[in-house]
């Protein structure tokens, strides 16, 4: 992680030998020693553990059971689930693509495009900045105004769309946008764009506007010339925790793309063309009930997340330093 | 000599208004400096800012900006036209005949149900400022401690925080649930509240935002005596300014969209979207008055962000620190 990377490595004595009853004296003299800090954290920690903790670590071990919410305790049958998942369920293999084509598209693009934004924003005037910034995080304000797309990709006539191509005369026949297999996955990955400009475009806008203007200074002194190089060679490597920030909510956001899919192209869709795999898990935990399933399939993309957030972290981590 | 007559806080206060003096000089003869090269710079169009450069940026905002607002305006168009027009053919861009009739639909609809409407905003108010004025103030004190502190567990508990950030499980919310049930929040604000404050989010930028500061900044704190608790607020929190108004920005947000409807089921104890949603979905899903109830929707995250926004200072205070 990029906050410890940062920190300085001290050698402290637990790192030489000892043995274990000297080396757990010293852990209990560190943390009494450091008790203030406990006690600030406590606060939070206490929220953090009864509302996120323990219902994960509850959570995890569902997905090796057979669990359709009535019946308690529920069953433990190992591996099964994972054996149905990748032998058994031909549309699960198909939403791993699907996912992964959302992943692409809304991973690395909306994440290159809120770096690129944030920073063309933050070369213009400071009013003008505050207004940029809020056009372009409007979106993900605006929350679920999925309705406005589907008014304008709507089937018929009436569709914003539509009615513009129809207008110019570009089509002479409505396209079915949300139901023609051929153009509905198109239409929700530009959604999930539009609406993807969140935590991470933020976090990068706070990250620019908490650089040393001095470090610019600086540069010039030492020869830096352009505006890429001022990006290079100082803007970015002193960004490195907000950008670290804004790739996992991007992991987070692009892996477990669902709802826009969901409302827009309906569900199931059209060959199932916007079935991910959040959508599979959605199937199985609240249309059909079995949860140990479902949670299988949310553990499988955890893993998935994980890695590539290790990935990540490695690559930003080996970049900073 | 009337000199050694002088206190040596009078000694102290006059050598440091000779500082002063002098590093007022030196800064002017910065600045000035600066301002000769900024200029040069102009001229063969680098490093410094050139206004053609900055309307080639202006311009391709604006385009791009167009396309984000685009279903936002028209989100705001059909909350305001009359039900005749939403159905023409081919569809308008703006209102022939604006009418604010969705809008009072919605309130008449609102006012209608059990409870007067007012009982929802001041739910909605409650549960908002609750969850966001509790979870910056925990998540910044334990975010500071996570990114400064070195103590036993504290590795153990970062790595944990981006777990918790990454694991998102159709079940888990089944288990908070369960969670709540035992100890007996079900149906009481607590419900709406508590699992906000222990957003992960929030925490996690805290966390990355704070490992910013200059170490030798704290341990200069710490040697002046002063608390943790003091270094935290008094320093650390006054220089992470922007990261510290994003966090307000997210949580506000959050709060305020949050549905509580599975966690409390008394019409009194409601919020704006869980009423909103069950007017929609009680016959009057009528296009004009989901676009009216998103529109009201969103305007409170919008004055927070602005307010919060034009906070963030541009020059932050560490910025003459050097390590």
């Amino acid at each position: 992680m990029a906050a410890e990377t940062q920190k300085k490595e001290i050698l402290l004595p637990s790192e030489r030998k000892m043995s274990f009853k000297e080396r757990w004296g010293y852990t209990w003299h560190e943390m009494k020693r450091n008790s203030m800090c406990y006690l600030m954290m406590l606060p939070f920690m206490i929220f953090f553990l009864f509302f996120t903790v323990i219902p994960v670590v509850m959570a995890l071990p569902i997905g090796f059971t057979d669990f359709d919410m009535a019946h308690f305790p529920p069953k433990f049958i190992g591996l099964q689930n994972f054996y149905t998942m990748f032998l058994e369920d031909d549309v699960f293999i198909g939403s791993i693509r699907t996912t992964l084509i959302f992943a692409i598209f809304t991973g690395p693009l909306s994440y290159a495009l809120s770096f690129f934004l944030a920073w063309l924003i933050n070369e213009l005037h400071p009013v003008l900045k505050t207004i940029f910034t809020l056009i372009f995080y409007a979106p993900s304000m605006a929350g679920n105004i999925y309705f406005v797309w589907q008014l304008i990709f709507s089937g018929d006539a009436y569709g914003y769309l539509n009615a513009v191509l129809n207008e110019l005369g570009i089509t002479t026949a409505a396209i079915q946008w949300l139901t023609d297999a051929n153009y509905l996955l198109g239409c929700v990955i530009v959604v999930q764009l539009w609406v993807s400009m969140g935590a991470g475009f933020l976090a990068m806008r706070a990250g620019f506007q908490g650089i040393d203007k001095a470090m610019y200074e600086a540069g010039a002194i030492e020869g830096i010339s352009n505006r890429w190089q001022e990006l290079i060679y100082i803007t970015i490597p002193s960004m490195g925790p907000q950008l670290m920030f804004a790739a996992v909510m991007q992991i987070v956001s692009s892996f477990t793309v669902d709802l826009v899919g969901r409302s827009l192209a309906g569900f199931p869709s059209t060959d199932y063309k916007a079935h991910t795999i959040m959508t599979h898990a959605f199937d199985y935990g609240w249309i059909r009930y079995e949860m140990g399933y479902a949670s299988a399939i949310c553990f499988v993309l955890f893993l998935a997340m994980l890695l590539c957030n290790q990935l990540i972290s490695k690559i930003l981590g080996k970049y900073m330093n | 000599m009337a000199k050694k007559e002088l206190k040596p806080s009078q000694i102290q206060a006059q050598i440091e208004a000779e500082n002063a003096a002098a590093l007022e000089a030196l800064r002017k003869r910065r600045e000035k400096e600066h301002r000769k090269m900024e200029r040069s710079k102009g001229s063969n169009k680098q490093v410094g800012k050139s206004w053609k450069n900055d309307i080639g940026i202006f311009l391709f905002l604006t385009v791009l900006g167009l396309f984000m607002l685009a279903p936002i305006y028209i989100a705001i168009v059909t909350s305001l036209k009359p039900v005749n027009e939403i159905f023409i053919m081919p569809p308008r861009l703006y209102a022939m005949d604006p009418t604010f009739d969705n809008f009072k639909d919605l309130f008449v609809v609102a006012n209608n149900s059990w409870v007067p409407f007012s009982r929802n905003v001041f739910n909605s108010i409650f549960v908002t400022v609750a969850a966001t004025l509790f979870h910056v103030v925990f998540a910044c004190t334990a975010g500071f401690i996570l990114a400064k502190c070195r103590f036993p567990g504290c590795k153990a508990i970062n790595k944990i925080i981006v777990i918790a950030l990454l694991f998102n499980s159709q079940v888990t919310y089944i288990m908070q649930y369960i969670v709540m049930a035992n100890l007996g929040m079900i149906n009481t604000y607590s419900a709406l509240i508590f699992p906000l404050i222990a957003s992960t989010m929030g925490l996690y930028l805290m966390i990355q935002s704070v490992g910013q500061i200059p170490d030798a900044m704290i341990e200069a704190a710490k040697v002046d005596g002063a608390s943790l608790l003091r270094i935290c607020w008094g320093i650390v929190m006054p220089n992470s300014k922007p990261a510290l108004m994003t966090i307000i920005i997210f949580q506000f947000q959050a709060a305020w969209n949050s549905n509580g409807g599975s966690l409390v089921y008394d019409e009194a104890l409601k919020t704006i979207p869980t009423v909103v949603q069950q007017i929609a979905a009680a016959g009057m899903a009528r296009q004009g008055a989901i676009a009216a109830s998103a529109v009201v929707l969103m305007i409170p995250p919008l004055a927070i962000f602005i307010a919060a926004q034009s906070n963030v200072m541009e020059t932050m205070a560490h910025a003459g620190m050097k390590d």
